[in-house]
């Protein structure tokens, strides 16, 4: 099932997939972990968030990310970053984010 | 490699921070931006930014991020916080250090269950603006000098940013008290200018009021010509005025029943240069006021008096206050003479446009008249002044159209600035 809100978002049973894009790292990236947190309010068990169209990720998306973490481990669900690339995936790996999430390239 | 990154991570989100208190308009996404900056730049869990109030001895919180609801908004702090806090300066304080802290011993649970690590106190020359919570970084390691560094500069630029805001708003806070005194000065003054205007008109028994309403009359050809709320309002003070000088004149000459002699004349028409005398040494808020008092016997054709001048060479406001002043005497009871029907007055006006009044107040005082007549403006101005039945005369709404149609704006006008 196809959704397009502010955050294009891909439901298939309780998985459900947030695409990241661009709108990360500014401000108006809180409404991707709005709609996260949405997401595992409606019972979402496997978080995705893909980094398919996000090239790089700076400190604001680090900080939304994070805030992302903090609320699929509240609610007990399973979080992974796909399609993550190289340097995306070191700079997670140096701050520790790998340390709560599934990274994949 | 990897420390590479770090410092280039963390430089930009510094970067970043700098720009954004230096750009941004608005406080509060200023303070969420910084909040992710700080928290991204080295992957802390959750943080909150607080700003200090000196008065109320409380912290408040201006955001917050996975704090959860039940963390407190507002942290009292006592005289011995605050001493601690400044003698730390802006370096962040250890949890364990920080327990000492007698507001740490009311917050420990809240602090403890959100696992808050470093206490950062935001210290901006020798005055305390904020504090910053930060809990643990995601990857579980304590915090290091190097990330302690960083917390510090980045603190710095939000510390400044609140240091501004507060600035700001203490600037605001002066200059509506600056306001509102400069109202109760402007509120003094009209009140002097009408107790002023009350003295001189008690020396005139038949005439009272004269001054009120000149100023007045004053006021609605000011507002007629369209000036601003300032100008109509130095108007009207130039109309209340106007005859100040009357106070030095012999009581008898002033309220003599009969016409006076030449001698009598000549005392009471030195009242406009003594009415000069008496305004020039007081500050107005309105600069024509003491002209107003001295020419406003002048009339365009020479005739007038003190100094004959002629229409270019006659203040504005002095026309204007001219005017309202003839006006008034032709349509109140004199002790030699009755008031004259407002038939008549018109007429004269209309009559005297170009000679001794300007043709364009004219045409701007009968207008506000017509306004009144036919209803066009609700305000009842000249009815409350000249009352209800002198304003519904037999064929006044003709006259007026008449006069309206009738008087040539040709006049070169004597500007004068009023600001």
């Amino acid at each position: 099932m196809e959704t397009t809100i502010d955050v294009p978002v891909q439901t298939s049973g309780e998985t459900t997939t947030v695409y990241a894009s661009d709108y990360l790292n500014k401000l108006s990236g809180e409404k991707i972990e709005r709609e996260c947190k949405r997401q595992l309010d409606a019972g979402c068990k496997t978080l995705v968030v893909n980094f398919a169209e996000t090239e790089i990720v700076n400190s604001i998306g680090v900080s939304i990310l994070l805030g992302v973490i903090d609320a699929a481990s509240d609610a007990g669900a399973k979080i992974v970053f796909s399609d993550v690339n190289s340097d995306t995936t070191e700079l997670f790996e140096m701050l520790g984010l790998t340390n709560h999430v599934t990274v994949m390239s | 490699m990897e420390n590479q990154q770090k410092l280039i991570h963390t430089f930009g989100a510094l970067a970043e921070l700098g720009s954004e208190v230096a750009q941004k308009q608005n406080f509060q996404e200023m303070m969420r931006t910084s909040l992710h900056l700080l928290l991204g730049s080295l992957a802390i869990m959750r943080g909150g930014i607080a700003r200090y109030s000196r008065f109320g001895h409380e912290l408040n919180m201006l955001v917050v991020r996975g704090m959860g609801d039940d963390f407190p908004l507002g942290l009292n702090l006592c005289y011995e916080d605050e001493r601690q806090f400044l003698a730390n300066g802006l370096f962040p304080i250890e949890v364990a250090e920080a327990k000492v802290l007698p507001f740490f011993q009311i917050y420990d649970r809240s602090f403890e269950k959100k696992r808050v690590e470093l206490l950062v106190p935001l210290v901006i020359r020798d005055e305390m603006v904020g504090v910053i919570l930060l809990g643990e970084k995601a990857n579980g390691e304590p915090y290091s000098s190097y990330d302690k560094e960083i917390i510090c500069a980045m603190a710095r630029h939000i510390g400044v940013g609140i240091a501004q805001r507060n600035m700001l708003a203490e600037l605001e806070r002066r200059a509506d008290e600056n306001r509102r005194l400069y109202d109760d000065l402007r509120m003094t003054y009209k009140d002097t200018v009408k107790a002023f205007a009350k003295a001189i008109d008690c020396k005139d028994t038949y005439t009272e009021g004269h001054s009120v309403r000149v100023g007045k009359y004053s006021e609605i050809i000011a507002a007629e010509l369209g000036w601003s709320n300032d100008q109509i309002e130095g108007a009207a003070v130039a109309g209340y005025l106007h005859d100040v000088g009357k106070l030095t004149v012999d009581r008898n000459i002033i309220n003599a029943p009969y016409r006076i002699n030449a001698k009598e004349s000549a005392e009471l028409n030195k009242h406009p240069a003594i009415g000069y005398e008496i305004l020039l040494p007081i500050h107005h808020p309105y600069t024509d006021v003491p002209l107003a008092a001295k020419y406003h016997h002048e009339r365009l054709d020479g005739r007038g008096y003190p100094d004959e001048l002629e229409d270019r060479e006659i203040p504005y406001i002095a026309k204007i206050v001219c005017l309202a002043d003839s006006f008034d005497a032709m349509t109140t009871d004199r002790p030699y003479k009755r008031r004259r029907p407002a038939n008549e007055v018109v007429e004269d006006l209309q009559r005297n446009a170009g000679k001794q009044f300007a043709p364009e107040l004219v045409t701007a005082f009968c207008r506000g008249m017509l306004k009144e007549v036919t209803g066009e403006t609700k305000d009842k101005r000249f009815r409350k002044l000249l009352g209800r039945e002198y304003m519904e005369a037999e064929g006044i709404t003709p006259l007026l159209q008449n006069a309206l149609n009738g008087i040539s704006p040709t006049s070169s006008l004597t500007l004068v600035s009023l600001d």
